[in-house]
């Protein structure tokens, strides 16, 4: 696909007054009605989550529910604790040291912290794309190859390698130079091969981490091409800071706010978790309203 | 006075109206700056007696130390020791350092870096862990010859059904905890290095943390721990005090040519050991000898260094 091709496929945003309080957005040929959208079933039940670091209380009262084969985006302001619980869901969190995770966090039907659930299995069908790229500085095919390799994967890798890099929309970019190393890449063709080494293992949801936040606005555009047909095959929980963004990708979308306490501490919370629709043209809290149109963050 | 600036001297310059002559002679300053060159001169001269020291010291041993390997050419690398300074030769000092690098590179370089990678990569931050990584930088400043008495006494006389006592398995496990906390630091350091987006990168699609340590922290942190081996080998060929207590012999008592076997089981000596050896020999002669044989020693030396950084500057990674 040429690049002019991206510019005319691409979703339109129209600039509008922040007075008439919504974005205009035209989502192309995604868009799924809404009976549709509340059929599917939970990937993901989040209830009450609390999570703090060394003691101290990062977010507190986060309660949502992630559907199966949809994009669910997590907004707010910087320090919100969008990532914190983007993390919890693949249990990433547990390398931190002293990071702590209270309430429940079921995914399809099993708590993810109960006694005996391994990590690692767990990422396995958790997968996760960080907010840089970042490839293993080794070649673009054992990037590829890595997960399956360790998860024992006996199929024919050279395949399966092939199948990731085409869903991921970088075959066609990268079929010559598999060997060559992926931090040759661009910081876009980058970000496609960390998320064709997420699907390589076959995984069931995959958790972004503001992935285009340092990609530019061409590489933003192919990535979120590749979202839109990702979704058909996983569910998609996305954290961005872009507004626009998650309009534009989304079916749902989870506003997450800081709370100053008396002493000055400030925890993150989900203040308001609707379809992405009811969020921008018609959110219930004055704060979703006020950071949507632009008032604040 | 906004949009106004102050050039000094009472001239205020307003933009598109001072005179250009103005400006530049306003930018050009007036003082010359004596304090400028005084310190720039101290600190040359700061530099040129700390060369100037390693020149004449370099260019003594030369002068007395050339002579003799142009007159006893390979012969001197190739014989043994002897009290005869034109029969003496260093290759008892060449095969007992090699021996004692070879059992160093054993020893060290695995659990120094098996020592890293738990203290990196495993280990929790946790008062115990923090006290101990402090300690193992105050072991790299402990004296050799305190080694040297540890060795004594561990590995000569505890250990001797195993090492033999006073033989160069002694004395290579005895550098080996010498060098072992270079090791540590300096492999801690190149794992430090790696990026954690590299490790998160690996738990993220499903690996366990051996998978991580083993097929992306540790080959990316290689060339660190290499260019730090190297360095560590360079560190253990020059020690001298602790091999004086845990077997390196005086030379002449040294065995007359019991090869590279007889000396792995029985007294040896280094280069190190030779050169003090010699150098505390009345005849005069032995001081060119010594000369010469800190040539050797050098030229081992700088090619190992060399050998780090060539190592370093091929493999070095941007991130």
């Amino acid at each position: 696909m040429s690049e002019s091709g991206e510019y005319m496929d691409a979703p339109t945003v129209t600039r509008s007054d922040p007075s008439e309080r919504s974005i205009h957005l035209e989502r192309r040929g995604r868009e799924r009605p809404e009976e549709v959208l509340e059929d599917a079933s939970f990937v993901f039940e989040i209830k009450d989550l609390e999570v703090s670091y060394g003691g101290v209380q990062a977010v507190r009262n986060v309660s949502l529910n992630v559907y199966e084969n949809q994009i669910t985006a997590l907004i707010g302001p910087s320090g919100c604790g969008k990532t914190t619980v983007l993390r919890c869901l693949n249990r990433m969190n547990d390398l931190i040291d002293g990071a702590r995770v209270e309430g429940t966090l079921r995914y399809h039907g099993v708590d993810l912290y109960e006694a005996g659930i391994d990590p690692v299995e767990v990422r396995r069908r958790i997968g996760m794309v960080f907010q840089k790229p970042n490839p293993f500085p080794k070649s673009i095919y054992d990037n590829i190859a890595f997960g399956p390799k360790i998860a024992g994967f006996k199929g024919n890798m050279g395949d399966l390698v092939e199948e990731s890099l085409t869903r991921a929309a970088l075959w066609d970019e990268v079929k010559g130079k598999l060997k060559t190393s992926a931090t040759e890449l661009s910081g876009g063709q980058q970000q496609r091969l960390c998320i064709a080494r997420c699907i390589a293992v076959q995984p069931d949801v995959i958790l972004m981490d503001e992935p285009c936040a340092s990609l530019d606005p061409i590489a933003t555009l192919k990535i979120e091409e590749l979202m839109y047909q990702l979704v058909s095959h996983y569910t998609i929980v996305i954290v961005t800071h872009n507004m626009q963004q998650a309009a534009r990708i989304s079916d749902r979308t989870a506003f997450f706010t800081v709370e100053v306490e008396d002493d000055g501490h400030r925890v993150g919370t989900v203040v308001e978790y609707d379809l992405t629709d009811h969020i921008f043209t018609n959110p219930k809290d004055p704060r979703t309203e006020d950071y949507v149109t632009g008032r604040f963050g | 006075m906004a949009r106004r600036s102050d050039l000094g001297s009472g001239v205020v310059a307003i933009p598109g109206t001072t005179a250009t002559h103005v400006v530049r002679a306003a930018l050009r300053g007036k003082r010359f700056r004596v304090g400028d060159y005084v310190v720039q001169i101290l600190l040359l001269m700061t530099l040129m007696i700390a060369l100037g020291v390693l020149v004449v010291l370099l260019g003594n041993v030369a002068i007395r130390g050339v002579p003799v390997l142009e007159q006893r050419g390979t012969n001197f690398l190739t014989t043994t020791n002897s009290t005869l300074p034109f029969l003496a030769g260093v290759k008892q000092g060449i095969i007992g350092s090699l021996e004692l690098l070879v059992i160093v590179l054993i020893f060290a370089i695995p659990l120094g870096v098996g020592a890293a990678v738990y203290l990196e990569e495993y280990a929790k931050d946790t008062r115990l862990n923090r006290l101990l990584v402090t300690n193992v930088r105050n072991l790299a400043g402990v004296p050799s010859i305190v080694y040297g008495i540890l060795g004594l006494i561990i590995f000569v006389e505890f250990l001797k059904p195993l090492t033999g006592g006073l033989t160069v398995i002694s004395g290579g496990l005895t550098l080996a905890v010498v060098v072992l906390p270079i090791v540590i630091i300096t492999s801690s350091e190149a794992l430090r290095a790696v990026p954690n987006s590299i490790r998160e990168a690996g738990f993220g699609v499903g690996a366990t943390r051996w998978e991580v340590i083993r097929s992306h922290v540790l080959p990316s942190a290689a060339p660190g721990i290499f260019t730090g081996a190297i360095l560590t080998l360079a560190r253990a060929i020059g020690e001298t005090a602790p091999l004086l207590l845990v077997g390196a012999l005086l030379g002449f008592f040294a065995p007359g040519n019991v090869g590279f076997w007889g000396q792995l089981r029985g007294p040896y000596t280094s280069l190190p050991t030779l050169i003090f050896s010699w150098s505390t020999q009345p005849n005069p002669d032995f001081r060119n000898l010594t000369a010469a044989a800190i040539i050797v020693l050098m030229a081992v030396l700088l090619t190992v260094n060399a050998a780090a950084i060539v190592l370093r500057n091929r493999y070095e990674r941007k991130w």
